[in-house]
């Protein structure tokens, strides 16, 4: 049982852009963390430190046991056992899909290349593809064939930058879940990089919040949805609410009525509501009026104006539909929790 | 407290490299400040140096741009019977050196041929499709709504051609001239068998019958400049050229179907031309030739020259790549800005005459030869063997291998860098394991070319050559100056049908989809056609 991967204070500016401030982060063996956040909030920077493409200017990784950047040290990055999988895959044009596969094993013994490649071809699917060259195969191919070249090696680590960005939206589902039982299968550790929530949060099993070079929240999925840190961190992780109210012990009165806070509060507060949060009654005098609809299947958003003039976000099953224009009572939806942000 | 990168050795490599081969240029001025009045005591040469240099700047500067422009305009704008084949011949005479083809206007005894306008005639034959494939290139590139727009406001074609395609390809006209200009002020050979005294000339006696290296130094600082000036010239035409050719995409200018006597004139102009500069002496070559191998013409030394020849063009076919090959992956790898303008500096070699080059490294490597000698007793290891000449080889065409291999490794994306980095390579491997096979042809075709010009090179080799080195080319110099045309004759003939390799491939690269072209001149088509050529006369 080796060490997990430790970065602590890490530090790196391009000139005056500060594209990694002080992150500190553990990533437990067999895990599966995505770094979620905008483009150039600094999470390829954060990638690339850990891949060792970028030096830190301050502060240290560890991988397994070995420091691999830290003061007076730096690994070079064909020494540091962190395979990565690249946006646009990076596959070697002029090899076979088999010849990417060992490539990193060329200091292995014959036999243990062999073996090492043909049961990496077969845990992602591809052995039939073996002789083929990158550029015969699908976008969904060539994703899998990177993901079996970073993990023939055995590293340490597994580093995806965002991995889907360069797929069809309607395959993204379907190869999400086939990435994720692969990684599994080979019980890699691996650190995904993504701006999109939907995929962070159904995908890894602890996910980071990353904005503007800091980890700004690090948590469980459900935890960072359910209890953001920050406003921000509400607004970035999914659509929210952020109402005023006043708190007393474990509720808090709004506009829009009362809520259960996850944690007993007094005075004026901020708390961030979900739009599923919500429950809807068609009513002649329903305190707000549907404004928007935006169908999305199995479910549906509606944008209310409220009597008060706020407009408030609400997200109900697709069972029931309401019209534009129609009159409703919104209230807090029974067992509604909600957290304070700033 | 920041975290130092280690002293980069890739960097530190590159940098030295670079030192090495840019070094002796960069020192030929100190010449001025060792021995400041050594050239004085040659103080006829310089006026007329300058004199015969600004007639065959403007003569040749003159022929090449008509010849080659008004060529590539009735390739590029007119249409007529073999068009095809002739568009491709025109470019033939690139493989005949200008001492071979004075070797064979020479044998005929042309009149008045030993003259500063008899030089001016044979750059202007070899040098022209310089002009013509930069030309027909921008022409090429040129969209047809902008000769149609001349035309709808009243110009006839040839006032359209003139007054709107020509002026647009004004860069690459231009490019195309400081080039056959840089060539024609290298030259060594033909000034010298005919009698032209140039720079080349002055240095070249000067270095031997006088014996004075300050003095060629300082003859050769001012070449140097001369062509400096010339290659910036070109750089930056060529800067603007690169702007025009793509301002212009799509539509091509159809050529027009020439008839009657046009057509005729069209054809047999170009074939004149061809047969005159290539042909005509190819066939005197051969008969002469097999004259001298019948009557034992042949130069006892032929063999042995040959086998010089063919070993330095191959050691130097192998060397010189690597070497590029390792100062742009150097500037690659390090990331140093230091280290890439530093390699930029070192492919100023190029375009600079053979016996600038050769003045430029005899001194650093003759001070270095002492030492290696006053302490070892090993002799002149450097100037007295091939290792001087390969250098100033080196020094002289590594711009010609940069050029391709820095265009090769620019495609590869950095990704597969990190990538194969990520995967366990050092950076040593992913230079064996990626780059390489990914650029083969790039170095294959930069060994070609290497391979090609170490064949014809005359000036560098005549000065630095060991004793007993001839190679194929001084072979050709001496027996013609010695007016033993048939013993010039079979060595002039292998330099040539080497120096047709090159041309051969560009034209076959180029030539692939000429058929196809034929069959549909869909727009598409054309398209494509032209990014080919584009990639090829770049």
């Amino acid at each position: 049982m080796t060490a997990p991967i430790r970065l602590r204070g890490v530090s790196k500016s391009f000139g005056a852009t500060h594209a990694v401030r002080e992150v500190t982060l553990d990533i437990e063996r067999g895990e599966l963390m995505a770094v979620l956040g905008p483009s150039g909030c600094g999470k390829t920077t954060l990638l690339r430190l850990i891949a060792g493409f970028e030096v830190p200017d301050s502060g240290c990784v560890n991988v397994g046991e070995t420091v691999v950047a830290g003061p007076g040290r730096v690994v070079p990055p064909e020494r540091r056992r962190v395979g990565m999988v690249f946006q646009d895959y990076a596959l070697f044009p002029h090899l076979t899909v088999e010849a990417n596969v060992a490539f990193g094993l060329s200091r292995r013994s014959r036999e243990e290349r062999e073996a090492l490649t043909r049961g990496t071809l077969e845990l992602v699917g591809l052995q039939h593809k073996a002789g083929d060259h990158p550029g015969e195969l699908s976008g969904g191919e060539r994703q899998r064939v990177a993901l079996a070249r970073a993990l023939a090696p055995e590293p340490e680590l597994v580093l995806l930058d965002e991995p889907f960005s360069n797929l069809d939206a309607t395959l993204r589902a379907g190869l999400r879940r086939e990435v994720e039982l692969i990684l599994r299968d080979a019980e890699a550790t691996a650190l995904l990089v993504t701006h999109d929530q939907e995929e962070a949060l159904s995908l890894a099993d602890r996910l980071a919040v990353m904005r503007e070079g800091r980890i700004v929240q690090v948590g469980a999925p459900e935890e960072v949805y359910g209890r953001p840190a920050s406003r921000w961190a509400a607004q970035f992780v999914g659509e929210v609410n952020v109402l005023a109210g006043v708190a007393r012990g474990d509720g808090v009165e709004t506009e829009l009525g009362r809520f259960d806070l996850r944690a007993p509060a007094s005075g004026t507060v901020h708390v961030a509501v979900r739009p599923e949060q919500f429950e809807l009654t068609v009513r002649h005098d329903g305190n707000a009026e549907i404004v928007a609809r935006e169908f999305r299947g199995h479910d549906v958003l509606y944008r209310l104006r409220h009597e008060g003039g706020r407009t408030v976000l609400v997200q109900l099953p697709s069972l029931e539909l309401y019209e534009v224009g129609a009159r409703v009572f919104v209230r807090p939806a029974p067992a509604a929790v909600t957290s304070l942000v700033d | 407290m920041g975290l130092r990168r280690r002293l980069d050795g890739w960097a530190v490599f590159t940098l030295l490299t670079a030192l090495l081969v840019a070094g002796p240029l960069i020192g030929l001025p100190l010449s001025f400040l060792a021995a400041p009045d050594s050239i004085s005591r040659f103080s006829g040469l310089v006026p007329e140096a300058l004199a015969a240099t600004a007639v065959l700047l403007v003569g040749v500067g003159t022929g090449v741009l008509l010849l080659g422009t008004a060529l590539a305009a009735l390739v590029s704008f007119c249409d007529f019977p073999g068009r095809g084949w002739i568009e491709w011949a025109l470019v033939l005479p690139l493989a005949m050196p200008g001492y071979v083809f004075t070797l064979f206007a020479l044998g005929l005894d042309l009149p008045g041929i030993r003259s500063e306008a008899g030089a001016v005639c044979v750059f202007t034959l070899v040098l022209y499709p310089y002009v013509y494939l930069l030309a027909r290139a921008a022409f090429l590139a040129q969209s047809r709504a902008l000769l149609e727009a001349a035309r709808g406001l009243g110009l006839s074609r040839r006032a359209a051609v003139l007054k709107v395609a020509v002026p647009l390809a004004r860069p690459a006209i231009l490019g195309g001239v400081a080039l056959a200009l840089m060539e024609a002020l290298a030259d060594f050979g033909t000034v010298n068998l005919l009698g032209v005294r140039t720079f080349t000339d002055a240095i070249y006696r000067v270095w031997f019958t006088a014996l004075d290296r300050d003095a060629a130094m300082q003859l050769a600082t001012i070449l140097m400049s001369v062509t400096l000036a010339l290659l910036l010239l070109e750089r930056l035409a060529r800067g603007r050229a690169r702007y025009h050719q793509h301002a212009a995409r799509g539509d091509v200018v159809p050529p027009v179907r020439l008839r009657g006597l046009a057509a005729a004139a069209a054809v047999i102009g170009p074939l004149i031309l061809v047969g005159v500069t290539v042909l005509a002496p190819l066939a005197q070559l051969g008969v002469w030739s097999v004259e001298s191998i019948q009557d034992g013409l042949l130069a006892p030394e032929f063999a042995a020259a040959a086998r010089n020849s063919v070993l330095l063009a191959a050691v130097s076919a192998l060397l010189v790549p690597i070497v590029a090959l390792l100062l742009a992956y150097g500037v690659r790898a390090s990331g140093s800005r230091a280290a890439a303008g530093a390699a930029r500096a070192a492919t100023i070699g190029y375009g600079l005459p053979g016996s600038v080059v050769a003045v430029a490294v005899i001194v650093p490597l003759a001070w270095l030869d002492h030492r290696i000698d006053a302490a070892t007793g090993a002799g002149l290891v450097l100037t007295g063997t091939v290792i001087g000449l390969l250098f100033a080889y080196l020094v002289r065409f590594l711009a010609l291998a940069w050029g391709s291999v820095e265009a090769g490794l620019m495609r590869i994306p950095r990704r597969l860098d990190e990538a194969a980095r990520g995967l366990g390579a050092d950076r040593l491997d992913v230079l064996a394991r990626v780059h390489v096979p990914m650029m083969s042809a790039g170095l294959a075709t930069a060994a070609l070319l290497v391979f090609v010009e170490v064949m014809k090179e005359l000036s560098a080799t005549l000065l630095l050559r060991p004793t007993g080195g001839d190679t194929l080319a001084i072979a050709v110099w001496q027996a013609t100056a010695e007016s033993l045309f048939e013993t010039a004759a079979l060595p002039a003939l292998l330099i040539v049908l080497v120096g047709l390799l090159p041309v051969a491939v560009m034209i076959r690269l180029s030539g692939r989809r000429g058929a196809e072209l034929e069959a549909a001149q869909g727009a598409g088509a054309w398209a494509e056609e032209l990014e080919s050529r584009e990639v090829v006369t770049a």
